[in-house]
């Protein structure tokens, strides 16, 4: 890094931003060069999206200088960056829905022909502008997202998983456009989960670990295994260990508490398999976006698979209500309190809900029995319930624990827990851990998805990974510390770079999805014909199961 | 998190502390009546003939407004709001009133127990559509308030009819001592005996967890659909009894909706339920009902233009919402 500052095109330099206890980034820098692309990469939490989002004016940094061309700027909101020359393109599309394309171009002042230009580039030809936003495919809305950032020619475009909804062919015409910036006045800044996609369009890379960045690499063959070493990190051992582990081969066994065999759902969940057996904890490892929430809603009952079985003690069962899946024995945590909680209730009510679905509906509380199951489960979870009147007032870990509380309490038979760590101390976390091996220990079957990569060998007994909506690995507690998981959750075999055949692997998972999309694009070229179901199909909407009932 | 080492709070309930969490939770309910126990002495002090004819007053002018309340907080504290609870009251109340006329006892019992289930069935028509229909509560109760409010034109063109006498017999007058009217016993025990079982069972968490937040009831496992359709027949059960309330204390039935349906919204705005849903009670919004009404009574006995009474009565409802608001914001950041 000798490159003098008026030579960068951006330079943030010890950025930091903290939310309240959690430090979302410490010491984040970043410098890139005119004409490059550069990868920004980092595991789940690492603080890749924090420093995005201040670069944009989108959050104000703590500490920290951000210099465009060598000029030192304070960035207030994304307008402002917009104006800047700093443009972004996040994971979700931001096109309001009920104004057609055109209005949304508007919107933004964007020149009518560069942005048919770029659409062009990207493969979408023939787009009727006059089409309302929300009809559109997910992908289409992607693709013309990123044309409209194009249009404007910003001096640093930053792409955030851009190709993570995209079917190949449309992200072989991304890869292409962001490639062809290479070497000219502009740059892009790129994040992705899939390795392949760095080592062909990027130039460098900035890696950051827990808020800090930890290296910059030149992305040449053969640096994807520098790059993965950066994210590691020195294993870290600050955490003890949890007690032993004795259920590993009784579980073998059994009848598996949970057998799921080829469940998929949405453009995500392909084709997942794999069984859960009583007295263990199974974690599930995947880079965000794998098809997982899909899988834990199926299982919880908060989404209808579209193919695949489900069999809970060796009976096939198939749940049309969360209501179903308790009944089944399998209950649910997630990782968002927010989506578990009654915030204004007390703590009694918030872990009473659930039994509205075992015990009958219409008769008075046993108040006493009531209170006598609530104060079990809280002094269990050790629960600090003095501001119990209302749960918002509580802190983030006793809030998760009422939230495991709320099935511990009645009993756990098939725990779901999906990242239930995230954003909380951790003394909270080790009470977590210690919880689910007593609750394997008991005879129960819990499923962990976490994106904390060293709790899967402190809880768990075996590991599954899941990539492209499938389950490619199956690794045993002690052989899961982070590197393996990591390479493995970037489908990257420990042995060997980057082959073809991971490629070609991965292309292939692509391959239905496209299909969907050729479809999409049909639709397109004839744009008076009536919605395309598939098309609708295809977009995912996880507000209809909010509603759904 | 120094506290782990006191979990639990209160295990084997302690007095006190149970005293202390019930005052908190219903800290609001408490403001209020202290509000009404200040306004009544003002009351007292512009007005020094104000006695058992103007409480007594007050208990029958506040009856159908009080159910009224009762019937739009459980709509509200269910996530909903229900726009149609005045033609629902219109509708019962000119049904009972021709129903009844000229008719015996027995007869208008009947009538009663007939009118109570047609609300039932009033409101779980309302949920049934905003279920199925996924079109916003306030839009499907606004449409279904001009169908109800037109089959209560159907029935009887112009107000008339009779109410039984024992009806009326049971809302107006006092009971026992001169200060107590029969009306606020009637209003508090109906509410008390219908609401208090509900509130205390499944049902009644359901509600509230809908309310509160719906994909967390939805993961626990609670029916959405159903418990709303449940909430909003609750809903026009209260509304039915408001309605008879309105018969009773007038002697006749209006077919024309009167001003319940805005006044419901604004005491249970003003009796501490949330309209994000998930908070408050059904006693809340009584007071709130008296406190207005005090206010207005106030406000005549002071000989205030009527118009400037109205813009008044908006002021307070205004500054008690920014005082509430302000209160809690406080709370919050400690």
């Amino acid at each position: 890094m000798t490159a003098t500052a008026t030579g960068l095109l951006l330079e943030a330099t010890d950025v930091s931003k903290t939310y309240g206890a959690v430090v979302a980034l410490k010491a984040a820098s970043l410098a890139v060069r005119p004409g490059e692309v550069h990868a920004l990469m980092g595991a789940n939490g690492a603080g890749k999206s924090t420093l995005l989002k201040i670069l944009t004016g989108a959050v104000h940094p703590d500490s920290g200088r951000i210099a465009v061309r060598g000029r030192e700027r304070t960035v207030h909101s994304p307008a402002e960056a917009r104006r800047g020359g700093l443009v972004s393109v996040y994971q979700e599309p931001s096109l309001i829905p009920d104004l057609d394309i055109r209005a949304n171009l508007r919107l933004t002042d964007t020149p009518l022909e560069p942005f048919r230009h770029w659409l062009t580039q990207l493969g979408i030809e023939n787009l009727d502008l006059s089409r309302m936003a929300r009809r559109l495919p997910l992908a289409t809305l992607r693709i013309v997202d990123l044309a409209r950032a194009l249009a404007i020619e910003p001096d640093v475009l930053m792409l955030d998983e851009m190709t993570a909804a995209l079917p190949a062919n449309l992200t072989q015409r991304v890869l292409e456009v962001v490639g062809s910036h290479r070497g000219g006045g502009r740059s892009i800044i790129f994040i992705s989960h899939r390795l392949i996609e760095i080592a062909s369009v990027c130039d460098r890379a900035t890696v950051l670990r827990e808020g800090e960045t930890v290296g910059v690499v030149d992305v040449t063959p053969g640096s994807e295994e520098r790059i993965i070493e950066l994210m590691l990190g020195q294993i870290a051992g600050e955490m003890p260990a949890v007690a032993g582990r004795t259920a590993a081969h009784r579980a073998t066994m059994t009848t598996p508490r949970l057998s799921v065999r080829g469940l998929a759902a949405g453009a995500k969940l392909q084709d997942a398999s794999f069984e859960l057996h009583p007295g263990e904890v199974l974690g599930v490892v995947a880079l965000e976006g794998q098809g997982q929430d899909e899988l834990f809603d199926i299982l919880a009952g908060a989404q209808r698979p579209s193919s695949g079985e489900l069999l809970v003690d060796g009976a096939a069962a198939s749940f049309r209500h969360p209501a179903d899946a308790i009944r089944a024995g399998l209950v649910y945590v997630a990782a968002d309190r927010a989506e578990a909680l009654l915030m204004q209730r007390s703590v009694r009510e918030n872990i009473a809900l659930p039994f509205t679905t075992r015990v009958r509906r219409w008769g008075l509380i046993d108040l006493r029995a009531e209170r006598e199951m609530v104060d079990a489960a809280v002094s269990r979870l050790q629960i600090d319930a003095r501001a119990g009147n209302e749960v918002r007032r509580l802190s983030g870990g006793n809030q998760q624990k009422v939230t495991i509380a709320r099935w511990v309490a009645g009993g756990v038979r098939t725990m779901l827990c999906f990242d239930p760590t995230r954003g909380i101390d951790i003394r909270t976390k080790q009470q977590i851990y210690l919880l689910l091996r007593d609750l394997a220990e008991a005879g129960a079957a819990v499923l962990l998805y976490t994106s904390e990569l060293k709790e899967v060998q402190l809880v768990c007994d075996r590991a599954i990974v899941i990539f492209g909506g499938r389950v490619v690995e199956e690794i045993s507690g002690t052989d899961a510390d982070e590197a393996t998981l990591l390479r493995a959750a970037y489908h990257l075999r420990s042995d060997a770079a980057m082959p073809e055949a991971v490629a070609a692997e991965a292309v292939a998972a692509e391959a239905v999805a496209a299909e969907a999309v050729a479809a999409e694009a049909a639709a397109l070229r004839a744009p008076d014909a009536t919605p395309v179901p598939a098309a609708e199909a295809a977009r995912p909407e996880p507000a209809e199961q909010e509603t759904a009932s | 998190m120094t506290a782990v080492t006191t979990p639990a709070g209160a295990s084997p309930a302690n007095p006190a502390r149970t005293i202390v969490s019930w005052a908190q939770r219903s800290s609001w309910t408490i403001g209020l009546l202290g509000l009404l126990a200040i306004l009544l002495v003002f009351t007292k002090v512009i007005q020094p003939s104000y006695g058992v004819a103007g409480i007594q007053g007050l208990g029958i002018s506040i009856l159908p407004l009080g159910f009224a309340a009762v019937a739009q907080a459980v709509a509200v504290i269910a996530g909903g709001i229900d726009l149609s609870i005045g033609s629902m009251m219109a509708l019962t109340s000119v049904i009972a009133a021709t129903l009844m006329d000229g008719q015996s006892a027995e007869y208008g019992l009947a009538v009663v127990v007939g009118v109570l289930i047609l609300g039932l069935v009033l409101g779980a028509i309302n949920g049934s559509l905003v279920v199925a229909t996924r079109v916003p509560d306030i839009v499907v109760t606004l449409a279904m308030s001009f169908v109800w409010a037109g089959f209560a034109l159907l029935v009887r063109a112009a107000p008339g009819g009779a109410a039984s006498p024992w009806l009326m017999n049971l809302v107006i007058g006092p009971f026992g001592n001169p200060w107590v009217p029969k009306a606020a016993i009637v209003l508090l025990v109906v509410v008390a005996v219908i609401w208090i079982p509900i509130a205390r069972s499944r049902m009644g968490l359901s509600l509230y967890a809908v309310g509160s937040n719906q994909l967390a009831a939805f993961r626990s496992g609670v029916p959405i659909g159903r418990t709303k359709v449940v909430s909003y027949a609750l809903t026009g059960l209260f509304a039915a009894v408001a309605g008879l309330a309105l018969t009773a204390s007038t002697s006749i039935g209006t077919p024309v909706p009167g001003p319940y349906t805005l006044e419901s919204v604004a005491a249970v705005v003003l009796g501490g339920v949330s309209l994000a849903g998930g908070r408050g009670g059904v006693f809340g919004p009584i007071v709130a009902v008296m406190v207005l009404q005090i206010i207005q009574n106030d406000m005549t006995f002071l000989s205030f233009d009527p118009n400037y009474a109205l813009v008044a009565q908006g002021a307070i409802l205004i500054g008690v919402l920014i005082l509430g608001s302000v209160v809690e914001s406080r709370r919050a950041r400690r």
